[in-house]
């Protein structure tokens, strides 16, 4: 395999505890993956479970604790800010609410051709580019002198993607892009995130919680727990035959909507709650949960390895499912 | 209109209209909805934002101070438009309750749930403060809150999201009611968690024959959990059947085209989805036509001059069997089986 283009290793990412003398809470706790070029990969779990933490610091919002990022070759887990500054044209995001990631008192022609500003361009220029790219992602081009308020949820999205890619970046962290979004208007943004992705070649980390999302849009799927990955592989192994019993149990929990199915199907329904990351459980921190427990996963945390010969998925479990 | 009614009718909404005065003029946020509720079944209300499916339930439970409601709603027999606050708050509480959304911004800081489930029992039963603590904590033990005499005493900020949801449930269901309105409980909560509240919501309506409004965007949910399920667009109704029809036989083309939008879990992800362009429409300039004809993918497609302007000038009813499942359908052209949308 080539490089990829991003490369995560062991980032850990560690808050100070809210009270002078309580712990530091770790919300990332050693996580490692890939994105190839033009490749999505999803990251998935339940509030909490450090997701958008990564997410953020992989588009360094956050500086990591420690741990490297590794975008394009180079390691950009320490750069100064200003160090990052040409690198940002590469690596944007996409936020969940789309109108509080948008300045209420700009214009879309301000948001959008912002970025490219930012980066050296001119205004009439950038203001050109602003136009295309509404059209690009299927907005009217006349409408650049309005404001986000006067757009809906769904096209305010729209607003937001055209500005993540006002500085053709090759890699985009969408953070839950779609769930602020009606029902109705999801499927219009997941179409438009494909289409880009196979016009421009984009690589995505599609952050998210909804897993029928997930299983749209990615190629490859990491399912996260308290800081951790717990699986991570193909789309077509994890979703047919998840290894995990959280992949497991978060698959069938999720409604299908199809009442027949959901008569019939096997549910596996957790105890509990998450636990918080402050206090995480020692050993294996699913285990208060996890109905497969032993006493080896109350003492030793399962590390990341491979599930099956011949599958390049991994799961981190004493006793992952096989088959 | 109680002469047709099914002998284990609870609630029997008729033409209900909720109409909020705005400063752009009155905005019809309900308009001549009707349905019924029965013992022991849980008819799935599902709307998008703006869709209506929320200030039913308010209107149901009279919790709307500045809007104008006309229609009937009834409960066991008794009409509940148009009493006054005393004698509603006789019933909100004891014979119908309801649970929200956030269970934090539905409970008191300042008091230990234990105080708050108490309460809520001696104002409708009367009953001593020490009679009313232990209804309490056996409401918390019915809804599988651990430890529940200790928990009794502790405050909303240290439970969970799901325990909160718990607790609401537990003060809901304290004073037995028989009909629960569950707006969007499961929202807020992760996925394993929400899996364990409709759990707990289907065990106690088993137990206790409850009736139960559940209103939800989420069609997974309406499919796990609901018999009955009303389809709400722009404030008005559009399609109505028991859920098996609704979802092997939509008839209405928004129902169609949402569950051909969805993204699947049971699928395979070949296809680009079938999106419905456009956006759920604004109340405050209603189309003149039906709400959805501006998205309607079969009014796009139709050839014939008439039936477009029929769906833009005409409002469709819901009334009677008109689908071909035969359940009531508002649309001037509902979908046959065979007939692609």
């Amino acid at each position: 395999m080539t490089t990829p283009l991003l490369r995560v290793r062991d980032l850990t990412m560690t808050f100070p505890g809210r009270r002078a003398r309580s712990a530091p809470v770790r919300a990332v706790d050693g996580v490692s993956f890939e994105v190839a070029t033009g490749e999505t990969l999803g990251l998935v779990g339940e509030s909490g479970c450090g997701k958008s933490t990564t997410g953020r610091m992989i588009v360094r919002l956050l500086q990591p604790t420690s741990g490297s990022i590794e975008f394009g070759g180079r390691d950009i887990g320490r750069l100064s800010q200003r160090a990052l500054k040409p690198l940002r044209t590469e690596l944007q995001m996409v936020f969940q609410d789309p109108h509080s990631s948008l300045n209420p008192r700009q214009t879309v022609a301000r948001i959008i051709s912002d970025p490219l500003i930012v980066q050296g361009a001119a205004v009439a220029e950038a203001r050109g580019r602003a136009a295309e790219l509404m059209e690009l992602v299927g907005l009217i081009p006349e409408h650049i002198d309005r404001y986000p308020h006067e757009f809906s949820g769904g096209q305010a999205q729209r607003i937001g993607i055209a500005r993540a890619l006002a500085t053709s970046p090759r890699l985009v962290v969408a953070d839950e892009p779609v769930s602020a979004l009606d029902v109705s208007v999801q499927a219009q943004i997941v179409n438009l995130m494909e289409r880009l992705q196979r016009e421009l070649g984009l690589s995505y980390l599609f952050i998210a919680h909804d897993l029928s999302v997930i299983k749209r849009v990615c190629d490859r799927v990491a399912v996260m727990y308290l800081g951790r990955i717990v699986e991570i592989g193909a789309k077509e192994h994890l979703y047919k035959a998840p290894a995990h019993p959280y992949t497991r149990a978060l698959l069938s929990a999720a409604p299908l909507p199809d009442p027949a199915a959901e008569r019939t199907r096997e549910r596996i329904t957790l105890l509990g709650d998450p636990p918080s990351p402050a206090a995480p459980p020692p050993g294996c921190t699913f285990h208060p949960r996890c109905p497969k427990a032993r006493d080896i996963c109350r003492a030793e945390a399962p590390a990341l390895r491979i599930a099956a010969a011949g599958e390049a998925r991994q799961v981190a479990c004493h006793f992952p499912e096989s088959g | 209109m109680s002469e047709s009614l099914p002998p284990d009718s609870l609630l029997s909404v008729r033409d209900l209209t909720v109409t909020f005065p705005t400063k752009h003029g009155p905005v019809r946020a309900v308009d001549s909805l009707s349905f019924e509720v029965r013992r022991g079944r849980t008819l799935g209300i599902v709307g998008e934002s703006g869709s209506g499916k929320s200030v039913t339930s308010l209107a149901v439970l009279g919790l709307h101070a500045n809007a104008r409601v006309s229609g009937s709603v009834i409960l066991d027999g008794q009409e509940l438009t148009g009493r006054d606050e005393r004698e509603l708050n006789r019933l909100r509480g004891r014979r119908m309750a309801m649970i929200f959304q956030d269970p934090l911004s539905s409970l008191h800081p300042y008091y230990t749930v234990g105080e708050q489930i108490a309460e809520h029992h001696r104002v409708h039963f009367r009953s001593g403060r020490r009679a009313a603590r232990a209804r309490a904590v056996e409401a918390l033990a019915e809804v599988g809150i651990p430890e529940p005499r200790r928990r009794a005493g502790e405050y909303p900020h240290q439970f969970s999201g799901g325990m909160r949801q718990r607790v609401m449930i537990a003060m809901a269901l304290a004073c037995e009611p028989e009909l629960l309105i569950a707006d969007e409980p499961t929202t807020a909560l992760d996925v394993t968690v929400q899996a364990q509240i409709l759990e707990l919501i289907a065990r106690l309506q088993e137990q206790r024959g409850l009736a139960v409004v559940m209103i939800t965007h989420d069609l997974g949910v309406v499919a796990r959990v609901a018999h009955d399920v009303l389809v709400m667009y722009g404030g008005r109704a559009a399609e109505q059947a028991p859920v098996d029809t609704l979802f092997a036989s939509p008839a209405h083309p928004y129902t169609r085209a949402l569950l051909d939008s969805l993204p699947r879990l049971d699928d395979d992800d070949d296809e680009p989805l079938r999106a419905i362009p456009g956006s759920p429409p604004s109340l405050l300039a209603p189309a003149p036509g039906c709400a959805f004809a501006p998205r309607c993918p079969r009014l796009a497609a139709a050839s014939f001059d008439g039936e477009r302007s029929r769906c833009e000038t005409e409002r469709p009813e819901l009334d009677g069997p008109t689908g071909p499942a035969g359940h009531p359908v508002a649309c001037h052209f509902p979908a046959y089986e065979g007939i692609s949308s």
